[in-house]
């Protein structure tokens, strides 16, 4: 198999040129599907018949626990490839996803807690899920605190790196912890290889801020990389003609 | 539509308060989350432009 295309992805000029076609397209979706899921999600999804109204905050509280999982998953993936193939921009994805992730993940806590009020009469319960969530939110804030607090940037991408791997165990806990214990929880409403348990027209705004939140998590993990590339990059030829031309063009 | 009112709408059968949080606290971090990397990649660019000129004086 011909590999130069993945050390070509490492490449932080292929990668700042090929990010920079992509992010407009990025922002574009993201803040159409936002704008119109969360529209039609407060305004025309039907109201749950047990839950009432307050069932409307499934359609942020799901795509910020999918999001908060995925990129830390993410980070464990980019972490393998950053001790692995010592790729240089895996350790930017991991340090500039980390606090998109921990900020997901504590939106996440904060609209469960609000919708765990009226559904269950508390804001917070001990039980499997909410508990292996808490540890997520303490995982992300580990391997930022860790990031910051090693000043040699190869040291610490190595240590993020086995944080993010090691904590990962702690994914497919979040996944069946509804499933083998007993929980306040319910239950996934998506699965891959089911029907959805809802009808259809509540299930697609949830599927259209579900995507929206991946387009926005795309598009800002993109400004924050781009950044942190030209400030890491400062002394390469390129990113010396990119500021120029940048600070010509009076941004 | 499933609100026959604006007020309805606003009222979201008694569970305002936590819908309205909710969504509100979702917008702000999502808002924050979308600026910072804008503002910090403004401030970046001023202050790379302020060194340029200086070393250009010189």
């Amino acid at each position: 198999m011909n590999w130069t295309w993945f050390h070509k992805l490492g490449s932080p000029k292929w990668f700042y040129e090929i990010s920079g076609r992509w992010l407009p397209w990025l922002v574009g979706a993201a803040a159409l599907l936002l704008t119109v899921g969360i529209l039609w999600a407060l305004a025309f999804a039907p109201a749950d018949y047990q839950q009432g109204n307050s069932f409307r905050i499934i359609y942020i509280h799901v795509p910020a626990a999918f999001l908060a999982q995925s990129i830390y998953m993410m980070l464990a993936v980019a972490g393998v490839v950053g001790l692995v193939w010592k790729i240089k921009l895996a350790d930017v994805a991991l340090q500039q996803a980390a606090p998109i992730g921990a900020w997901m993940c504590a939106l996440a806590l904060i609209t469960g807690a609000i919708w765990g009020k009226p559904t269950w009469g508390a804001w917070w319960v001990w039980d499997a899920r909410l508990t292996a969530m808490l540890i997520l939110l303490f995982l992300y804030i580990g391997i930022i605190a860790l990031g910051q607090a090693i000043s040699n940037r190869e040291s610490a991408a190595r240590a993020c790196a086995v944080l993010a791997i090691v904590g990962v165990v702690n994914i497919p806990i979040i996944k069946y912890s509804v499933e083998w214990w007993n929980t306040l929880h319910q239950p996934a409403t998506f699965k891959l290889t089911e029907k959805p348990a809802m009808p259809v027209e509540m299930w697609l705004p949830l599927l259209v801020l579900v995507l929206g939140f991946y387009c926005f998590f795309a598009a800002v993990l993109l400004m924050r990389m781009r950044l942190e590339l030209l400030k890491r990059e400062a002394r390469s030829s390129w990113v010396q003609a990119e500021i120029k031309a940048l600070v010509g063009k009076g941004i | 539509m499933s609100f026959a009112s604006f007020d309805e709408f606003l009222a979201m059968g008694n569970h305002g308060l936590y819908v309205w949080s909710a969504f509100g606290i979702s917008l702000l971090v999502l808002g924050l989350n979308g600026l910072l990397p804008v503002l910090a990649r403004r401030r970046y660019l001023h202050a790379e432009a302020r060194r340029l000129r200086r070393e250009e004086a010189l």
